[in-house]
């Protein structure tokens, strides 16, 4: 099936108009020794029915568990159904970027509700259209920072997730800054002191997490005013979205920038992708932010309408100047992120306290087991570390009951080789948890 | 129309949160109080209200489901509904990016087999799929060629961009830390040749090439081109954003092609969601393949694994492996279409451009008149100069039609320019439509002009106050709910 409606005599008339004889006739610009002359080496066409069937049977060939245990940076919550119904309009999703306002004040007039409620719940002035996902924002504020202020170092906190810190090595091994690591603490917070002494002269950036890669909650403000005064940029970052409902936002505690992942807002996990990036910063920064801004303004007869604006930050108008090379984003994810807020509404508070007590349940219930502990005494949201017998085969007791275990801390962090990192949502039963505490004890 | 703020009414909502089953306990009691926030600010309405808000917002939205969208650089073609059906089977929806590799076979099957028919297509000996759009992709390969240097101990200062290139470019080539060096275009639209020799240096790192490029031409000396870069010991990158033009008709690997990055929602037709997500594979021959991101896929006997043991690989560009959900559209199409589908989609998309192009040669100015690729470059001068219509105004007068306008003012080095993709999935009858409408619009630029800049009229809104909204910027609603 190629989807081409063309007739064999609408091709003739075609192929008329545009003067040629055979369609190869429009392809003399490819050198000979270049073109192709046999079919690609590729499985045939398939029919609609056939094809279904075939992906279906690779659907089937993954494991979809009735419980999981991990978060670690994507997480299992329930998606209100309004949200597949909006996302599934395709006057939404088969549009492409609103460079044409005027038929597209659909989708401008949701990025721009979307960015108002993410400022809210930042505790932010700005909120940008999206970012990739939470790890590329988090490298683009940590570029954005070191550009703007002309420094080159990054200081990054451990207890952020680690392929988080990854990304931002990247960025900045491409952009020739360098990055420093700065340990936590034994309770799980970050250290003070190492952090605040890896900070100098040419820091760009701090770059915290919170709740952090250990589900615990930081404590923003105690650092704020130290990182301005040697004049860097205090950067927050988040990877579970509904903590924002219960957590006092980073912007009231002195963050620069907030950036984290959206995909807990109304976004399923996709075994990873798509996701979004969740970009908000002061008013300062207006100016420098990366990516699409959609703004409110006027058309000739004074009525309100929304348009892409500020664009001259970006790479379209300003190329090698621009602030960021980011042209497409993830336009149809904010707007699930967005339907969502507006489904839940004041509710996100409740449901994050719902996380909140899912996950100190579980937490309290591991602990009764012999020979299990929790690792840090600093409090958390719905993530927590467990230090227990052989994770390894824990986790594998669980698989073998279809059951997705806990994050095997040990690859990432040798200090917490035998623990692991677990998470509970809302979707968690008591019930769930019961079934978890006896497939873990049984032989 | 209302903001959803301006509809919210204390005490409604749209949802009720399931009641706990566990012992409650007060998160103040264990976070400290200065840690946790009051309420949050958000709307309260029902869930009627909610649904009645964004179907009115959409329509209010254009997409290529509602009608001809000839955006050129955007290969706005028809999405075709299995491939979203099948994206959102619970299969490839609810597995979490770290389930154990047995819970993952048929994600990794699929991402590997991608990659597979990727190298095929366009010739490389390898695809990584992690970058999540096209520019993301631009900086993904760029990366791959600096870590190439690095690793051979080369200092590589710049990298070289015909000045007809999208901004994409020289902006990831900036974020990369390279110096930014215009190449010239030549009389016929391609690369002038002496002007790369001259700039083509050992402290170059390569050539970023869209082919066919911005103005929808091929390069014809694209022989010569590889020769001059690689000759230096330069790279030579393809901006894969035209690759709908040359499926299964040329291969950029055989051309001489060391990097591409492919835009999987433009070429492979997964939708572009107003913008995202995307989905940017870049594609490496042989030498470049150790540095590509972590992790990779491997196949041992039947079954598939990620490899995380790639020491000279650039690192990672995003959390995870990639828009995942996208890729499961684009493997769908790939297989719906076959080896003969896919050559025929491009040479339709081809037939179909120079279909516009010769239909509207008559009417508008051509930038360059020879055989074009997917899309056929205008520009609006003749009526600048006839009657002080801009391009923007006869953008603007198209939605009066019912048509989503070509995309405008771009490539730069065309003065106010029209550049029109109408894609393979368009019948005669739509690209005959379009065309009388496009010839309708000229003879009223002549006739009444004012009409023409006083698009548009039939929509939603009327022309909007751009330079206020930059001015003046409200990006988020400052009101209280």
């Amino acid at each position: 099936m190629d989807y081409v409606p063309h007739t064999p005599e609408d091709q003739k008339k075609i192929m008329e108009t545009v003067g040629i004889r055979t369609i190869d006739d429009l392809f003399t610009d490819i050198p000979e020794k270049y073109k192709l002359k046999n079919l690609l080496d590729l499985p045939s066409a398939l029919s609609e029915q056939d094809v279904s069937a075939l992906m279906k049977g690779i659907g089937n060939r993954n494991t979809i568990p009735p419980i999981t245990l991990m978060g670690a940076g994507a997480y299992y919550h329930y998606i209100p159904a309004v949200v597949g119904h909006v996302i599934s309009r395709s006057e939404f999703y088969t549009a492409y970027t609103p460079y044409q306002a005027e038929i597209s004040q659909g989708i401008l007039q949701a990025i721009y509700e979307y960015q108002t409620m993410i400022a809210k719940l930042t505790g932010m002035q700005v909120a940008n259209a999206s970012m990739y996902d939470g790890a590329s924002a988090m490298a683009e504020a940590a570029v954005l920072a070191a550009k703007t202020l002309n420094r080159t170092r990054i200081v990054v906190i451990r207890s952020v997730h680690p392929e988080y810190r990854q990304v931002v090595k990247t960025y900045a091994w491409a952009n020739g800054y360098e990055v420093i690591e700065t340990p936590y603490e034994k309770s799980g917070r970050m250290n003070r002191d190492a952090l605040l002494e890896a900070v100098d002269d040419r820091t760009a950036a701090v770059l915290l997490q919170s709740p952090n890669f250990f589900g615990i909650v930081e404590d923003i403000a105690s650092i704020a005013s130290d990182v301005h005064a040697k004049g860097a940029l205090l950067v927050s970052g988040f990877t579970e979205a509904t903590s924002l409902g219960i957590l006092k936002p980073a912007g009231d505690m002195g963050a620069d920038f907030v950036v984290g992942e959206g995909q807990a807002f109304g976004n399923p996990m996709n075994f990873g992708g798509p996701y979004l990036g969740i970009f908000a910063g002061t008013d300062k920064f207006l100016r420098k932010i990366p990516g699409r801004l959609a703004g409110a303004t006027v058309d000739r007869e004074g009525k309100r309408g929304f348009v892409l604006t500020l664009q001259t930050r970006e790479q379209h108008i300003r190329r090698e100047k621009a602030t960021s090379n980011i042209c497409s984003n993830e336009a149809l994810c904010a707007l699930a992120a967005g339907v969502y807020l507006v489904c839940l509404g004041k509710n996100l508070k409740k449901l994050a306290e719902l996380n909140f007590q899912k996950a100190h349940y579980l937490k309290e219930t591991l602990s009764g087991l012999t020979g299990w502990e929790s690792v840090f005494s600093a409090p958390v949201y719905n993530e927590f570390v467990m230090r227990c017998p052989d994770p390894k085969t824990v986790n594998q007791k669980l698989e073998n009951a279809g059951i997705i275990g806990g994050y095997e801390l040990g690859k990432d962090y040798p200090d917490l080789k035998e623990c692991l990192l677990f998470c509970a949502t809302e979707m968690m039963t008591k019930d769930d948890i019961d079934r978890v505490v006896s497939i873990i004890m049984g032989s | 129309m209302e903001l959803i703020f301006e509809k919210s009414r204390p005490g409604r909502g749209a949802t009720t949160i399931p009641r706990s089953d566990v012992p409650e306990v007060a998160a103040g009691s264990i976070i400290d109080k200065n840690l946790l926030r009051e309420e949050v600010d958000l709307p309260e309405v029902a869930e009627v209200d909610l649904i009645r808000h964004y179907t009115q917002l959409s329509k209010r939205n254009f997409g290529v489901d509602v009608g001809f969208y000839p955006l050129g650089s955007c290969t706005m073609k028809y999405n075709p509904k299995i491939n979203e059906d099948i994206s959102r089977l619970p299969g490839f929806t609810s597995l979490h990016p770290y389930a154990p590799a047995e819970f993952s076979q048929g994600s990794l099957q699929l991402m590997y087999e991608t990659r597979q028919y990727l190298s095929e297509i366009f010739g490389m000996a390898d695809f990584a799929l992690q970058p999540a759009a096209g520019a993301h992709g631009e900086l993904t390969g760029i990366m791959v060629i600096k870590k190439f240097f690095e690793k051979k101990g080369e200092k590589r200062s710049q990298i070289l961009i015909p000045d007809a290139a999208h901004g994409t470019n020289p902006a990831s080539g900036a974020l990369c830390g390279y110096q930014v060096v215009t190449v010239r275009s030549n009389s016929e639209g391609g690369v002038d040749i002496d002007h790369l020799r001259e700039l083509m240096a050992e402290i170059v790192a390569g050539l970023m090439l869209t082919n066919p490029n911005t103005l929808g031409l091929f390069e014809r000396n694209i022989e010569q081109v590889a020769e001059i870069v690689h000759s230096r010991g330069g790279f030579l990158y393809c901006d894969g954003a035209n690759a709908n033009a040359f499926m299964g008709k040329t291969r950029p690997g055989d051309l001489g092609f060391d990097v591409i990055q492919l835009n999987l929602h433009k070429t492979f037709s997964t939708p572009h969601g107003c913008g995202g997500p995307g989905s940017g594979p870049v594609g490496v021959g042989e030498k470049l393949v150790p540095h590509l991101p972590i992790p990779r896929i491997v196949k041992r006997g039947d079954s598939y694994d990620w490899d995380y043991d790639c020491p000279d690989s650039i690192g990672r560009v995003r959390a995870f492996y990639g828009n995942f959900n996208v890729m499961v559209k684009a493997y769908t199409y790939i297989r719906s279409l076959g080896p003969d589908g896919l050559k025929r989609a491009s040479e339709i998309a081809v037939l179909n451009a120079n279909y516009v192009k010769e239909r509207l040669k008559p009417h508008y100015d051509l930038a360059y008149d020879r055989v074009c690729m997917h899309e056929c470059v205008f520009s609006g001068n003749r009526q600048v100069k006839e009657s002080g219509v801009h391009t923007s105004d006869i953008a603007k007068r198209l939605l009066d039609y019912g048509y989503h306008p070509p995309t405008i003012y771009f490539p730069m080095i065309v003065p106010e320019a029209i550049m029109i993709e109408p894609n393979e999935t368009e019948s005669k009858e739509t690209l005959d439509a379009f065309c009388d409408t496009m010839i309708a619009i000229a003879h009223e630029a002549k006739e009444n002009p004012d009409l023409v800049k006083s698009a548009p009229l039939t929509t939603p809104v009327r022309r909007l106050d751009d330079v206020k909204a930059a001015r003046e910027p409200d990006v988020c609603w400052k009101g209280r709910m």
